[in-house]
């Protein structure tokens, strides 16, 4: 194989690699809304529950049997306390 | 060779990309610029010059804001005749939500609003509320992300510790 054809492989297959770890993250690289944008994701209905006290009843029956807590709903969303 | 480079540059991107992401408004350093509408006036930094000002991130759909008014009236009340003032910003997209909000929440202390959410990005808030004590100075005294009933003590106690660097009237 002519050395002009490997260096052309080698470029494809690098710019494969970068494009498909590009594609990995999806749109995590977006940095998501800011603390101050969250208005619309702390309203009632954008909740994946029904009722925030059977929610949270759930929650901690959750986090004592699996001995892990967390992971619900948008971190840091409208409370500042996580 | 070539290829070493173009991995270089790569990770110099997706590190530069990763280091936008940790800022932090230290203590120490000069409070951004902030100048905003007021309820019938414009407030500012630059208007209270002298004071100890207790700068207050708040939104309409907030549930601890809400929590943290009275206790804000409570604390502009006790000391501000000692050179505390409290400056309160909204956060809201929409102006009429924080007007309904300061009407069932009456407030005490001066309210700037800023729906573009300039001076928060300025602020670097992490979390509503944040409020960010700014000292006679001009510089950032205390940075603090949230409000819980438990943190009142610890609250009250940096704005009575600061409040002994300003000169009384």
């Amino acid at each position: 194989m002519s050395p002009l054809k490997t260096h052309a492989r080698r470029v494809a297959g690098l710019s494969a690699c970068l494009l498909a770890s590009a594609a990995m993250t999806g749109c995590a690289w977006l940095s998501g809304p800011q603390a101050w944008e969250k208005g619309n994701l702390a309203k009632p209905q954008m909740s994946m529950g029904g009722d925030p006290l059977e929610q949270r009843f759930q929650q901690h029956i959750s986090t004592s049997k699996e001995a892990a807590s967390g992971g619900y709903g948008v971190g840091g969303g409208g409370c500042g306390c996580n | 060779m070539m290829f070493s480079n173009v991995w270089r540059a790569a990770c110099v991107a997706i590190g530069l990309c990763a280091a936008g992401q940790v800022l932090a408004l230290e203590p120490g350093q000069p409070a951004p610029a902030l100048e905003l509408s007021g309820v019938s006036a414009p407030v500012g930094l630059s208007k209270l010059k002298g004071k100890l000002v207790y700068v207050d991130f708040w939104a309409s759909w907030c549930g601890p804001c809400k929590q943290s008014f009275p206790w804000m009236n409570e604390m502009q009340a006790k000391y501000g005749a000692r050179g505390l003032q409290i400056l309160a910003v909204n956060v809201d997209a929409k102006r009429a939500d924080a007007d309904s909000f300061l009407a069932s929440n009456p407030a005490s202390f001066q309210i700037g609003f800023d729906t573009a959410g300039d001076a928060p990005k300025r602020y670097e808030v992490k979390g509503m509320p944040s409020s960010v004590l700014v000292g006679p100075d001009g510089k950032v005294i205390h940075v603090h992300n949230g409000f819980r009933a438990d943190e009142r003590k610890q609250l009250e106690d940096a704005i009575v510790a600061a409040l002994g660097g300003v000169k009384q009237p």
